[in-house]
């Protein structure tokens, strides 16, 4: 399929499908080309910031886990805060201001539970505290921040990631601070889990199958793909969902079948499925990438403009 | 692409400085010598085959432009050079220039749907009386 539409005559028809229920979105792109959908998927999210855990001030840490592990783990903890209303952190400051930072407390001591049964061997009823959970984790608001954002909406994603496991008598002190960044500079700062794109598939029946082969058939696809219905007392097998279709080609090793189906792609229809780590929804991350895209333009349009003036 | 013997480093790209003094040139353009203005190869900053390819990609639309590719010199150093050759005597900053805001105006096209279609989708979903995600 030659591409010789213009930009103005594209028609995008953008239509939403199904809503995972962890936040995994898909989005479908007819009209695009692979020209641009490759800077559209996992590389721009890289350059879609969100806050992380940069700095750890460990004061106490008595626990198993040492203390450049503990803060490994912290910085990957996804923190729920919009970072588009935070600024970065400007290079060669080493105190963070209320714009460019948040903090977090952790403080947990592993005590022995007195009012355990005596030969009880769960961990659960011997200590007190001895798994620490981001829920254990407390935010220090900075200067303004307690006005500008209510109380419980700067947090750590999920409260239920095991940070570090303690026995009575360990203990964990330390103080976070988040900053802004991009998935470019460290993995810890991308919005995404996985995001990624594939071709509508496009599967049709080269001739009609009816009966056992419908069946049969219907097997050789995910399920939803290949509708068996009955038509005037036969079996007949008719394509229902091609999108669903996860190209395993399961048809090809059917001797029979294989010359009865022909599996394409459609070429111009992408579907992008976006996975959000949970600190901004999928659509704004997709709407936010597309933003990024625009920016880097901006900024040579800019700069040859400036050129051409000297 | 280049002998670096034989080029005229005309580079003309501007300098922003930011306060801490940290310079970045994010553009430049190198012509060699000897030929005018229609091939020119030019030096992005701080880029990769994100803007590369799309650009790329617009660029080779454009019917004047007989040649256009990107490389990234090198994994290591965050810049790509381009180059565009056009035909006849049309200057090779016109079809960069044209194909940055056909890249733009693409992107704010799709923008715009997959927006319109968002809300759709709420509005629909929030009708429906289902817990919105």
């Amino acid at each position: 399929m030659a591409a010789t539409q213009a930009v103005e005559e594209m028609r995008s028809r953008v239509v939403l499908g199904e809503f995972g229920v962890r936040n995994v979105h898909t989005t479908d792109f007819p009209g695009n080309y692979s020209g641009y959908d490759d800077a559209w998927d996992q590389e721009r999210f890289e350059k879609v910031p969100t806050m992380a855990v940069e700095k750890v001030l460990v004061y106490n840490n008595t626990s198993i886990v040492q203390d450049e592990i503990l803060a490994h783990r912290l910085g990957l903890i996804p923190i729920h805060a919009d970072p588009r209303l935070f600024e970065y952190r400007n290079q060669g400051d080493e105190e963070g201001t209320e714009i460019d930072t948040l903090q977090f407390r952790l403080q947990v001591r592993c005590t022995r539970n007195p009012h355990a049964a005596k030969d009880s061997s769960d961990p659960n009823e011997l200590y007190m505290n001895h798994k620490v959970y981001t829920r254990h984790m407390t935010w220090i608001p900075l200067g303004n921040q307690a006005d500008l954002f209510p109380e419980g909406t700067i947090r750590p994603v999920h409260d239920d990631i095991l940070i570090a496991q303690l026995r009575p008598g360990q203990e964990i002190d330390l103080l976070m601070h988040c900053v802004k960044g991009i998935g470019k500079d460290h993995a810890k700062f991308s919005p995404v889990a996985t995001a990624s794109y594939r071709l509508l598939p496009d599967i049709t029946l080269l001739e009609p199958v009816e009966g056992e082969a419908a069946e049969e058939l219907s097997r050789c696809f995910s399920p939803g793909v290949v509708e068996v219905q009955e038509v005037q007392g036969k079996k007949v097998a008719r394509v229902a969902n091609p999108r669903l279709d996860t190209f395993s080609r399961e048809i090809f090793r059917n001797e029979k079948l294989k010359k009865a189906v022909r599996l394409a792609r459609v070429r111009d229809h992408y579907i992008f499925s976006v996975e959000s780590t949970g600190v901004l929804p999928p659509d704004v991350l997709v709407s936010e990438a597309i933003k990024v895209l625009m920016g880097k333009c901006r900024r040579f349009l800019d700069e040859l403009d400036a050129v051409q003036m000297d | 692409m280049e002998e670096d013997q034989e080029l005229e480093r005309k580079i003309s790209g501007l300098k922003t400085s930011m306060a801490e003094g940290e310079r970045k040139t994010a553009l430049e353009m190198v012509q060699a010598a000897g030929t005018d203005r229609h091939c020119v190869t030019f030096v992005l900053h701080e880029e990769d085959h994100t803007l590369g390819n799309s650009l790329r990609y617009m660029i080779m639309k454009n019917p004047e432009v007989e040649f256009c590719g990107y490389t990234t010199t090198h994994p290591s150093e965050s810049k790509i050079n381009l180059r565009i050759q056009t035909r006849g005597a049309l200057p090779a900053v016109e079809p960069f220039q044209r194909g940055l805001n056909e890249l733009m105006n693409v992107c704010q096209h799709v923008l715009d749907k997959f927006e319109a279609s968002i809300k759709n989708y709420k509005e629909q979903k929030a009708s429906r009386n289902e817990s919105t995600f």
